[in-house]
């Protein structure tokens, strides 16, 4: 079904706006931050308005009608992503989730199935995002841990070739992105699971850029933890989610100490809650939760497949404009094959930060820089890149004037046409 | 906003006929600079004599407005003494964190005075600051060396 995107556009009040002396936005940079329809805005307004207590706390309507909102918002992510609603933990972004996660599995204990010894194994992709990179790092930095990674291919793909040596026998955890936030790469993930099972290793999903953009079914994956942000997502600021099998978050020692998570505390002992609880410490980003379900109810009613096959669609249009141009490099797959709607490239003789800027002046919002993959940016050859990205509210028209837009730097900055 | 206000003429020219580019064998000081939040970075080698700016030389990869700075910077420097060096390095920062109030003192900033643009633009701020900033420190280790 093709999208209406004339009436998607007015549920987002941000299009409303103009730029740079009444220019009209056109805004090719969801995939740093996705904007906000007004069902988000007001569920979030809403919670403020109407509900606002402390979840989990207090016999009185109020934080009954909050604790309802809350764990609402919970079961709609498990319906989102086909889970069990006990295996969503809400977290302040997919970075806290990515981190909870890292420092929960550092401090369990001999014994626990989590457990880290020097000499194990640790598998990340030279694709990785800083939050789902560093992380890691350092964790196999405190444990002894070795670090090893997947190499990244010269069509912006992962080389799996060495798959069966650098997935061992020793490999404990394999994490890795779903979908590449500089390349727009979807990784073939059955392979790779298949392998980290078969050794006895969990595998850990950054779908930061998958979740918002096409179906994601936990169940169907084969993976063991997922990670997004609400805002990427239309939802707020403020709130992520870490998915975890419901036997594995039950085995997986806790993060943040505090309020809520615990079970019995004495002066010198506690036990904790069953999970989620236990890995949501604190009064946790109430509205923001709130905000979120509604993100994903919004979604689920245009259809995440009707989305995907949209920015498919318009990927195809900017991939093709992009290589009409002379001089222009684009990063990762050109083939619409396993890919979303993110395109990086870099125009010979202007730097990403002076073509990001002409854009700019042109209302054309898109990101420009190392994308936070650092690592990825030095196999590339490149010091940064400009990277369009795209999603449900974005039209043909706003694909034309980007490439129109590249152009135009082109003469503006005086390089070769 | 204009964008020729940011992008004048001298910066353009600068960018594409840099000034003192390419490290001297010899310095004082190397000193190496990035800016992390895009990848911009640059290389300074700074040489003094009786207090007198004798050698800046550098090497970068990054956008327009940083190594069209890194140029004017290094034009501007040379031969001037560390004091007056000083009082130069004070105008440019000024006049960047003038938010588009300010138009530059000729007299001290020279060619410098065309990034007076920069400053309304908060994210092209740190871009026009990566060789000064470079050559503060540059300058700073000298002194330390000396006193
Ligand atoms: C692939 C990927 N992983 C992780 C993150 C981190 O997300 P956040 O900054 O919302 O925690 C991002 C966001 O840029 C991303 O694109």
């Amino acid at each position: 079904m093709t999208l209406n995107i004339s009436a998607i556009k007015k549920d987002f009040p941000i299009f409303e706006r103009s730029i740079r002396d009444g220019r009209k936005l056109i805004y090719l940079d969801s995939g740093a931050t996705s904007q906000k329809p007004n069902v988000v805005i007001d569920a979030e307004g809403d919670f403020y308005r109407f509900r606002n207590a402390a979840v989990h706390r207090g016999a009185h309507q109020l934080a009954e009608e909050a604790t309802d909102a809350y764990e609402g918002a919970r079961a709609i992510v498990a319906h989102f992503l086909h889970a069990d609603v006990d295996e969503i933990v809400f977290t302040k972004s997919a970075t806290e989730s990515l981190n909870l996660l890292c420092y929960a599995i550092g401090s369990a204990p001999l014994g626990n199935i989590f457990h880290l010894q020097a000499g194990d194994r640790i598998v990340v992709t030279e694709m990785e995002h800083h939050a789902n990179l560093v992380p890691w790092q350092q964790l196999a930095k405190r444990t002894g841990c070795e670090l090893v990674w997947f190499d990244v291919d010269s069509n912006g793909r992962l080389d799996l070739s060495n798959i069966d040596s650098l997935i061992n026998d020793r490999t404990k955890i394999v994490a890795l992105t779903h979908q590449s936030n500089v390349l727009g790469t979807i990784n073939p993930l059955s392979e790779i699971s298949k392998r980290t099972h078969e050794v006895g290793g969990l595998l850990v999903l950054d779908a930061c850029q998958s979740v918002p953009h096409m179906a994601v079914d936990v169940t169907g994956l084969d993976i063991d933890f997922l990670a997004f942000s609400g805002h990427k997502a239309l939802g707020p600021t403020g709130v992520g989610v870490l998915w975890g099998r419901s036997e594995l978050l039950g085995q997986l020692p806790p993060f943040l100490f505090g309020g809520s998570m615990i079970e019995t505390v004495t002066m010198t002992d506690s036990t904790w809650a069953p999970a989620p609880r236990k890995f949501e410490a604190g009064v946790p980003n109430m509205a923001q939760a709130v905000g979120l379900g509604a993100a994903l109810q919004y979604l689920t009613k245009i259809g995440l497949d009707n989305i995907h096959e949209h920015e498919i669609s318009l990927t195809g249009d900017l991939i093709a404009g992009l290589q009409d141009i002379s001089h222009l490099k684009i990063f990762g797959p050109t083939d619409l094959h396993s890919r979303g709607g993110v395109v990086s490239f870099a125009v010979d003789g202007i730097h990403p930060h002076d073509l990001g800027q002409y854009l700019d002046s042109q209302g054309i919002a898109v990101r420009t820089g190392h994308h936070c993959a650092w690592p990825l940016n030095r196999k590339l050859g490149v010091a940064a890149t400009t990277r369009a990205s795209v999603y449900l509210y974005n039209e043909k028209s706003d694909i034309d004037a980007l490439i129109n837009g590249v152009i135009a730097a082109k003469n503006y900055f005086g390089v070769k046409a | 906003m204009n964008l020729d206000h940011l992008y004048q003429e001298v910066i353009l020219d600068h960018y594409k006929h840099p000034q003192n580019k390419g490290l001297s064998v010899a310095k004082d000081v190397q000193v190496h600079h990035l800016n992390p939040s895009c990848g911009d970075e640059l290389t300074l080698n700074l040489s003094m004599i009786e207090g007198i700016v004798s050698a800046v030389t550098w090497e970068g990869v990054g956008c327009s407005i940083s190594m069209a700075s890194a140029s004017v910077m290094s034009g501007l420097l040379l031969g001037k003494s560390t004091d007056q060096a000083q009082i130069i390095f004070d105008s440019f920062l000024t006049l960047m964190q003038s938010k588009g109030t300010q138009s530059g003192d000729e007299e001290v900033l020279e060619d410098a005075v065309a990034f007076s643009g920069v400053s309304k633009y908060p994210a092209r701020i740190k871009c026009a600051l990566l060789a000064w900033m470079a050559y503060k420190d540059a300058a700073l280790q000298i002194a330390n060396r000396t006193a």
